[in-house]
């Protein structure tokens, strides 16, 4: 019993498993009580936001290690103690409060939209915290895999049961993908437990890299599990397909926190674990995150499907950050540990804002809209915010990471060129041109659409699902420094065991 | 020359006798006293528990050689003794109500099963090898009958025969190769052979061509590719019941005895470690392949069995690495205990589903909005795919984790990426179920039969929470299921 009370009063067991309580509550509701229901999945991820700003409060920024580390063997195989362990340290705290934030944010928006099976829905997206969750705080290869894959499964069924017309197809992708990639990471963390007889993360590092060829198999292993979840280009295709079909609250998740499940991974794993093949492949990654920016903004373009134009831009954007952790440069890696925050904020908006109008008009063809200004400034005033700062404007929080993440490959020694960050800028401009294009389209002109013409503005509820986010554009915008010095002396350190 | 049977040899095969003698008096009862099938099948089920537990208090024990060295009580055969028990138990569970609604119940069908798994238990204690012909006999021939017990449906017989014609020539086979085996060592008890092969006495290519031929023999029970030819008409003619008892403890007694024979007694013969990775590589290529195009729910299970088979297998390919033998049957027993739940319980939901015999009810899409109507049976299926598949946090996970660590540590990575690549072309078959479950609209109609439910239930429960709670000492117990004699 005593050792259950230990397990759970540790603040990052509790953070990863509170959300249990609430599915637990809820599997025993009868399934009529909606509100109820909806009612117990709020509150149960706004408690866990609430744990997760506690877990901020331990946190010593000034610490570059890891911390609140809990570490315990959990069994045994075969001569392999696998552990249990979870620590936080400034490359994973931001993800950790960006997942915890934007679960409720998620739950709010679905409100009115998810009205058919409402418990096994939001069973599905406390288990799916669960696992995000766990993916940032597991240090440990076994169980970090463990979370890892066990995310697929309620997004398959977010997918597949509440999404479009095409979701079955789209879920199918979208777990075959993920999962060709993790299998293969799956044989390196085999691989990496026979050589080092444990997977215990800090232990592995302790003992040194892998020499040899092999270190450079074991990258693209577990590249390969990370590159499709990013998604890299060419490796984004299941992308466009999930985002469009998927619910919104299951975009804004997908959009903002299970991509930077892949650049994470990246981060923590692939450069500290293999740093000799990371560098080595750094100008590779380099050219796939500029062809990434670049494609994804010109596909951006020519889109009339709202939501699938957001999910080309995040090809677009996560290319950015993909070039800023492998320019291997202080402002490159903070800058895309500050993008990744930055996207999971602007696109989950913009996703919310998507889930927004579809649910009046059951259409996110752009050609449906126009004029919409007129009818609903509210609504109007906050979108344009959002789409400023996904194009990255100055005083908006999209500019200041990818500001940094230009810096850090015009400067970076590992890249050697500065063709990646030229190239990589032309993204920036040409966010601009889709995202005007767009907000132009929607808001702007003419109000000549008959259906348009008595659309309701937002609700206080619907504002309040935004507000955050907003807030947050404008606070990192305005003031990034809190936040860089959560994150910089974890950067630092992370650096000097790498480019040693 | 009288051989006296003393207590310690009764004692070794304690479990099996109980089930011999209860089945025979069992036998008899059934047909001079008892009215009622039903308590036929109570009766078969409750000598299962008391074998159960014989069999658990046979564990710790040192290892015993019985009946002259014919038997071996050691804690590997133990292990698979207890699951055998189990699995008969849960066998007859599954049995009971379709046998009485489809108008097929009758008594022998119990005693049958009882017989096949005595048969199944000896094969995990085989200490020569005439016994693993006989035991091999004994478990079949059972079997032969129970899948013609929907007599007179056609297909039903026709799998019977299909399956009896078969499994006959691949017992030549085994015939044959045990005798190459006798003739390469002159002997045939197993911990004298060890002896003959390690002083080098031994015949090497007659005992390599005999190893091969017994290879064929015990890859027809278990169904590997090229030997599966039967498995998917088999699987779909018979009983669902006796199909899913098949799919379970079929394999787990060929591969009692291809681990006895190949880890304990043959490693000498490493030459045939590229027919054991091929025969693994193809069955979880063509397994899985295969299941992809089907449309019946009893043949997608036949091929998926097909493909678990190569799994299993392909850890076996280490068998002649003297460090990693042990590993090897520890991760191929954890993995069988993972397989064994997840089978009895997906063909747990066939039976429920299905209408009337061999009819309706057995089309994926007789799965559609399945979860709707009954989300705790839908909700345990896809556990059990899930588990197949191999997605944490369920025992299939654990299982293949297992598996692919002895077979890259045995240096197999091209055998490792073919079963993580399977993996995923399963992972597309299986997630169809889920999908037909969940995302289509229909109206399923499920019988009401609460023994099947409540055996489907637990093992959705034990599939999915034993992994993370209790995978170290499920592993341990396997591990210390070494494979001795004496």
């Amino acid at each position: 019993m005593s050792g259950i009370l230990e397990f759970v009063t540790h603040p990052l067991n509790a953070v990863t498993f509170f959300p249990l309580v609430g599915v637990v509550a809820i599997l025993l509701l009868a399934r009529e009580k909606e509100t109820l229901i909806r009612w117990v999945a709020l509150g149960t991820s706004l408690i866990t936001f609430v744990i997760s700003l506690g877990v901020l409060g331990l946190f010593n920024p000034q610490d570059p290690g890891l911390q609140l580390v809990y570490d315990r063997p959990w069994f045994t195989v075969a001569g392999w103690t696998i552990r249990y362990v979870m620590g936080v340290d400034g490359l994973s705290i931001l993800l950790l409060l960006l997942t915890t934030l934007l679960t409720p944010i998620a739950i709010l928006s679905t409100w009115t939209a998810i009205q058919e099976r409402v418990k096994e829905f939001m069973i599905f997206f406390l288990l799916l915290e669960i696992g995000m969750v766990g993916v940032f705080l597991a240090l440990d290869l076994f169980l970090f895999y463990i979370f890892w894959e066990f995310t697929l499964v309620p997004m398959y069924f977010l997918i597949g049961m509440w999404g479009g017309p095409r979701r079955m197809y789209a879920a199918i992708k979208f777990f075959l993908y993920t999962m060709a990639g993790s299998i293969l990471m799956l044989l390196a963390i085999v691989w990496l437990g026979l050589h080092y007889g444990t997977f215990s993360v800090p232990d592995i590092l302790a003992q040194g890299p892998v020499m040899g060829p092999v270190q450079y198999w074991l990258f693209l292993a577990f590249a390969a599990a990370f590159a499709i979840k990013v998604p890299m280009w060419p490796l984004h295709s299941w992308l466009p397909d999930a985002h469009v079909e998927a619910p919104t609250a299951g975009s804004v998740i997908l959009a903002g926190v299970l991509l930077k499940m892949g650049t994470y991974g990246f981060l923590r794993f692939n450069m500290s674990l293999f740093p000799d093949a990371a560098k080595y492949y750094a100008p590779w990654v380099a050219l796939l995150a500029v062809i990434g920016i670049v494609y994804g903004a010109i596909v951006s373009f020519p889109q009339r499907d709202v939501k699938k134009l957001v999910a080309y831009s995040s090809v677009s954007h996560l290319g950015f950050v993909m070039l800023g952790l492998f320019a291997f440069t202080p402002q490159g890696i903070e800058g895309a540990i500050l993008q990744m925050i930055n996207h999971g904020i602007s696109t989950g908006a913009l996703f919310l804002i998507v889930g927004m109008i579809y649910e009046r008009r059951h259409t996110r063809d752009l050609d449906a809209f126009g004029g919409l200004w007129k009818v609903m400034p509210v609504y109007a005033v906050l979108s344009l915010i959002t789409a400023l700062s996904s194009m990255g404007l100055p005083g908006l929080n999209g500019f200041v990471g990818e500001f940094n993440i230009l810096l850090g490959a015009l400067g970076s020694r590992v890249l050697g060129s500065y063709w990646f960050a030229g190239f990589a800028a032309l993204g920036v401009i040409l966010a601009a041109v889709y995202m005007l294009t767009m907000y132009q389209k929607v808001f702007l002109g003419p109000l000549d659409k008959e259906e348009n013409k008595c659309l309701q503005d937002l609700n206080w509820r619907e504002v309040v699902t935004l507000l955050p986010l907003i807030v947050l554009m404008f606070w990192i915008g305005l003031y990034p420094k809190p936040f860089f010095a959560l994150m910089h002396p974890a950067v630092e350190h992370l650096l000097q065991a790498v480019l040693k | 020359m009288t051989v006296p049977v003393t207590w310690q040899d009764v004692a070794a095969l304690l479990p099996e006798f109980f089930l011999v003698v209860w089945a025979s008096a069992l036998l008899l009862l059934d047909v001079f006293w008892i009215r009622e099938k039903r308590t036929t099948a109570w009766l078969s089920a409750l000598g299962f528990v008391v074998a159960l537990v014989l069999a658990v208090g046979q564990m710790g024990r040192a290892p015993l050689l019985a009946f002259r060295g014919m038997v071996i009580a050691d804690a590997f055969s133990v292990f698979l003794v207890a699951l055998f028990a189990l699995s008969g138990l849960v066998g007859i569970l599954l049995a009971q109500d379709y046998l009485a609604r489809n108008g097929i119940e009758r008594g022998e069908f119990y005693v049958l099963l009882m017989f096949s798994v005595v048969g199944m238990m000896l094969m995990a204690r085989v200490a020569d090898l005439v016994m693993i012909f006989l035991a091999l006999e004994l478990f079949s021939l059972p079997l032969y009958v129970m899948t013609g017990f929907a007599r007179p449906r056609a297909d039903s017989e026709e799998a019977a025969l299909k399956y009896f014609l078969l499994g006959a020539f691949a017992s030549g086979f085994m015939a044959f190769g045990i005798a190459l085996v006798y003739g390469a060592t002159s002997t045939t008890s197993l911990p004298h052979m060890v002896d003959v092969i390690q002083a080098g006495e031994a015949d090497l290519a007659l005992l390599t061509a005999g190893a091969a031929l017994v290879l064929t023999g015990l890859g027809f029970k278990i169904a590997t590719v090229p030997f599966h030819m039967w498995t998917p008409d088999v699987y779909h003619g018979a009983p669902s019941p006796v199909s899913g008892f098949m799919a379970a403890t079929a394999k787990m007694a060929g591969f009692a005895a291809l681990l006895r024979l190949f880890v304990l007694v043959f490693p000498v013969v490493a030459d045939l470690t590229p027919v054991l990775w091929a025969l693994a590589a193809l069955s979880m290529v063509l397994g899985n392949v295969a299941a992809i195009a089907q449309r019946n729910i009893k043949r997608l299970l036949a091929y998926s069995s097909i493909a678990h088979a190569g799994y299993m297998l392909s850890a076996a390919v280490a068998f002649a690495d003297p460090h990693l033998g042990p590993q090897a049957v520890a991760a191929i027993l954890f993995y069988l205990v993972a397989y064994v739940l997840a089978t009895f319980g997906a063909w747990g939901v066939v039976i429920l589903l299905e209408r009337r015999i061999g009819q309706e009810g057995l089309l994926l899409e007789d799965y559609a909005g399945l979860s709707r109507q009954y989300p705790g049976l839908a909700a345990a299926m896809a556990v059990f795919m899930l588990s197949f598949i191999g997605v944490p946090p369920t025992l299939g996970f654990f299982g293949k984790f297992y598996l692919f660590r002895v077979v890259l540590d045995a240096g197999f990575v091209g055998l490792a990426l073919i079963g993580v690549l399977t993996s995923l072309v399963s992972a597309y078959y299986y997630l169809r179920v889920v999908m037909l479950m969940y995302m289509k609209p229909g109206e399923p109609i499920v019988r009401r039969e609460p023994r099947v439910q409540a055996t489907v239930l637990a093992a959705a429960a034990l599939t999915l929470f034993l992994g993370l709670t209790a995978a170290s000492s499920l592993y341990a117990w396997a591990t210390e299921a070494i494979l001795r004699f004496g």
